[in-house]
């Protein structure tokens, strides 16, 4: 069997790769060692996004009932069905992407991939029978997996990943969260909101580091206000687990020893490299690629969280499509330029484009445009005023530069100003742009006023 | 199809010369037959009849130019008539010279994007910002060929736009005009090709360059026994660009690093060593290539080579022959030039310049002053490419080889 394509990997680079290019007519082939959908649908972005949507319904129950008008005698949950609830979805999702890897006429081969030449790839499957596949050319999409605090190995049970977070079987009663990245601060939330006692712990100043930093410490007194524990510029100096529970020992504005019951690592991952045919690597062990997503191997190719950040699943789909396109078409390949980045605690937080930091780093004359949602109706309705947006626009031809959203519904709101970025609008089409009344949206339109004196409910 | 249309003869050809008309109005031809001369910008080529039929009319005269896709002449079948719509005529023509003109001659991109995007309708795509920064600097939008999606004009198309004339040297570097006495010399396809390629090369290209001074003792005492013997048996003699021909490549693979070419975000470092060989022709310089020379060995190549040159000075190469090189040697030695240092032939990551044998007083072993052969040869080397200690390790290896030339006979 000679295959023009075989894809390591079933996450969103790969399933969306093999897809794309079966649709192009190619003979495809993807290899995945355990379940279609990777990182992403089995252990990420979906199953988190369901135990968030119990975590913010029960916290609206349990803290808000007096301001909703609620009153419940004895407000429970189930934790066994929460997890459950999550898995469901995750395998619901699983199984569609096996049916359309079915419609597309895709060979979905289950097993460990290893690349054992060019144009080879030997795959061992469950029974340890290998068997070996031929193709033109071979797309890596093998992703990446949690990375371990040196000193603290995990353990399963007291020291864990994001994947073994979100299937406790019990839930703990403390919990120690070390990196404040979009993995640590949505646990945070979520086990936050059951009640476990949670203490989250960053070494850079500012939790969700990456993002604007107005954006950051507007979320850190929400999370205060909720209830977690947050320690930024704070660094793990000494850390032990036992099979019960772990002691980490910080230094930041004070220094303490934790104590809880669980850890979650969640300071970054990494890259979970194809065994045999050895690539040439970047300096933090990505797989290199070129413009094109060329390795160093003639006809291999990768795509996804494997070549490096940005580690989402929505830049590995683009990346896919990018990678197949170029392979099989006339298409020259882009890479990421313009990519939102979501985390959907509560309040969420979603951006695109430049943060404040970036502009200044880069010494552009900017103007920013900042809208509260404490001063919108619809936010007020809907008791969501945390958090606001904040719009940066070039000095001189005002174009928008980068948004950065804090609030209720935040992730779903960027999408408008992605948009506005890839079309290179400026102020004035986003100020000539009706956004509905009552919206939350209706703040991105106001924010833009704010920047160039316009903004009417300020 | 009636028209004989200028075809495309070679990747970078946009229009060619009628050199010469081998056949008369009047005269049969059929499939095969030689009708033309036809001068592209690399070489003379000949045009081929594609049907049977008479040559009916001859559109363009010996001398004169014609764009790919021009009609040059018209030929038509026993039978066959002149078609009144001349439209259709052409899109009903066969395959094979339809196909060799299918491209559309091509013009700076500013004027491209002048015809499809016309300045007088408001209408041009361009982005909000583009627009903006075209207002700014005074840019026209409707000169601007655009590269988002579906030509849309977009702010770097602008900013690339606006940044042309101030580094424009065409524009910087004033002409004075021809007055009477003086010759205008219009560029042929060759003279053409030298000015774009070699102009690209000086201004994308960082080169820079090393020198040696290779002692050629031995080299010179080798060729002239193996010549003496060559002689004698009849054959043709070598030249001492043959060796450093041979040396050239054989040092190559030792390096194969100077066997390259940049490539945006890659260095292609190629399997096979295309050499080219500079050779000046009438009006200019051709490079023909010694496909796989690392296969070849010295004799092989000294053959190649002076069929290539031959060739080359009659204008008989074809396209293939001076395309796709990897590195090149451009020898001036037999003008009488010392040493010098060649511009480098784009995309290849470097030439050597390969001067005379001289002979000189040189310091032997004994610090004694005695009567040496010197040849001095310099390295022009892409600097994306290869870095100076690599170009010195190739110069090295160069110099091992054409110190000790028997190697180069294994």
């Amino acid at each position: 069997m000679n295959y023009d394509l075989i894809v390591i990997g079933g996450g969103p680079a790969g399933y969306v790769s093999a897809i794309r290019a079966a649709q192009l007519g190619k003979r495809v082939a993807c290899v995945e060692k355990e379940r279609a959908g990777g990182t992403c649908l089995n252990w990420g972005c979906i199953p988190t996004k369901s135990l968030l949507r119990n975590a913010e319904l029960f916290h609206l129950m349990k803290h808000r009932e007096g301001e909703f008008g609620f009153g419940f005698d004895n407000l429970r949950y189930d934790w066994s069905k929460i997890i459950k609830r999550s898995r469901d979805v995750a395998d619901k999702n699983a199984a569609g992407i096996e049916h359309l890897f079915k419609k597309n006429k895709v060979d979905y081969v289950r097993g460990e991939a290893s690349l054992v030449g060019p144009g080879v790839v030997a795959v061992k499957g469950a029974d340890g029978k290998t068997q070996k596949l031929e193709a033109t050319k071979i797309l890596i999409a093998t992703g990446v997996v949690s990375r371990p605090l040196p000193g603290l190995p995990f353990n399963g049970k007291a020291v864990i990943g994001s994947r073994e977070a979100m299937i406790l079987e019990k839930q703990p009663k403390d919990i120690i969260i070390i990196g404040a990245g979009a993995i640590g601060v949505e646990f945070a939330y979520f086990f936050n909101a059951f009640g476990t006692k949670v203490t989250l712990v960053e070494m850079l100043p500012n939790i969700l580091p990456l993002e604007d930093t107005e954006v950051s410490q507007t979320l850190e007194k929400a999370f205060v206000k909720q209830g977690i524990n947050v320690l930024a510029g704070t660094k793990v100096v000494k850390a032990e687990a036992s099979a019960q529970s772990v002691r980490v020992s910080v230094e930041g504005k004070k220094s303490e020893t934790l104590e809880a019951e669980v850890c979650l690592v969640a300071i970054g991952v990494q890259p979970l490299l194809p065994a045999g045919l050895s690539l040439q690597l970047t300096p933090r062990n990505f797989i290199q690629t070129t413009d094109r997503y060329q390795t160093s191997v003639p006809e291999v190719f990768a795509a996804g969280d494997i070549i490096g950040p940005p580690l989402l699943a929505h830049v590995a789909s683009y990346e896919a499509i990018q990678a197949v396109e170029g392979m099989f078409t006339n298409h020259v390949p882009k890479r990421i330029n313009i990519f939102p980045s979501c985390t959907y605690c509560q309040p969420q937080v979603a951006s695109v484009g430049l943060s404040e930091r970036a502009a200044k780093v880069q010494g552009l004359k900017y103007r920013v445009g900042k809208f509260p949602f404490t001063a919108s109706g619809k936010a007020r309705a809907a008791g969501e005023v945390d958090g606001f947006v904040k719009l940066l626009f070039g000095e001189r031809y005002g174009e928008l530069l980068g948004a950065h959203i804090i609030g209720a519904e935040a992730t779903e709101m960027i999408a408008e100003l992605g948009l506005a970025l890839t079309l290179e609008a400026t102020h004035e089409e986003i100020e000539a742009t009706i956004h509905a009344h009552p919206t939350l949206s209706e703040a991105v339109h106001e924010a833009t006023g704010q920047a160039f004196g316009a903004a009417i409910h300020l | 199809m009636p028209y004989v249309e200028m075809p495309k003869l070679s990747d970078t050809m946009t229009e060619g010369t009628v050199v010469k008309w081998r056949k008369a109005v009047g005269e049969p031809v059929g499939i095969g037959d030689v009708i033309a001369e036809i001068e592209t910008d690399k070489a003379v080529m000949e045009l081929e009849a594609f049907d049977d039929g008479t040559l009916k009319e001859i559109y363009v005269s010996e001398g004169s130019k014609a764009r790919i896709g021009e009609k040059l002449a018209l030929l038509l079948a026993a039978g066959e008539s002149v078609p009144r719509n001349d439209g259709e005529a052409v899109k009903s023509g066969k395959a094979g010279l339809a196909a060799a003109s299918s491209s559309q001659p091509t013009s700076p991109p500013v004027k491209v994007g002048k015809a499809s995007a016309p300045i007088s309708s408001n209408r041009v795509k361009a982005s909000p910002l583009a627009k903006k920064i075209a207002g700014a600097k005074g840019v026209d939008l409707g000169l601007i060929r655009g590269s988002g999606p579906g030509g849309r004009i977009v702010a770097r198309d602008v900013e690339s736009t606006a940044a042309i004339p101030a580094s424009r040297p065409i524009t910087a570097i004033p002409i004075i005009p021809a007055g009477p006495g003086d010759r205008r010399i219009l560029l042929g396809g060759v003279r053409k090709i030298i000015a774009e390629r070699l102009l690209a090369s000086k201004t994308q290209i960082p080169h820079f360059y090393l020198n040696i001074e290779v002692d050629a003792g031995e080299l010179v005492r080798l060729r002239s026994q193996l010549n003496e013997h060559l002689e004698k048996s009849g054959q043709g003699k070598l030249t001492f660009n043959d060796f450093i021909l041979k040396a050239a490549v054989a040092a190559a693979t030792k390096i194969p690093r100077v066997n390259a070419s940049f490539a945006g975000d890659a260095v292609i470092e190629y399997g096979n060593i295309h050499l080219s060989v500079a050779v000046a022709i009438e009006d200019g310089l051709v490079t023909p290539v010694i496909r796989q020379a690392q296969k070849k060995s010295l004799r092989e190549i000294s053959e190649a080579v002076k069929d290539l040159a031959t060739r080359a000075r009659t204008k008989k190469l074809k396209p293939e022959e001076y395309q796709g090189g990897t590195i090149t040697v451009s020898n001036l030695g037999s003008y009488g030039i010392d040493s010098f240092s060649a511009v480098i032939n784009p995309p290849q990551a470097v030439i050597l310049s390969v001067g005379a044998i001289l002979k000189k007083p040189v310091l032997n072993a004994q610090d004694q002053i005695v009567p040496g052969h010197r040849l001095a040869i310099g390295l022009s080397a892409d600097h994306r490419v290869v870095d100076g200690a690599i170009g010195a390790q190739y110069l090295a290896e160069l110099r091992t080889l054409l110190e000790n030339p028997a190697a180069l006979l294994l």
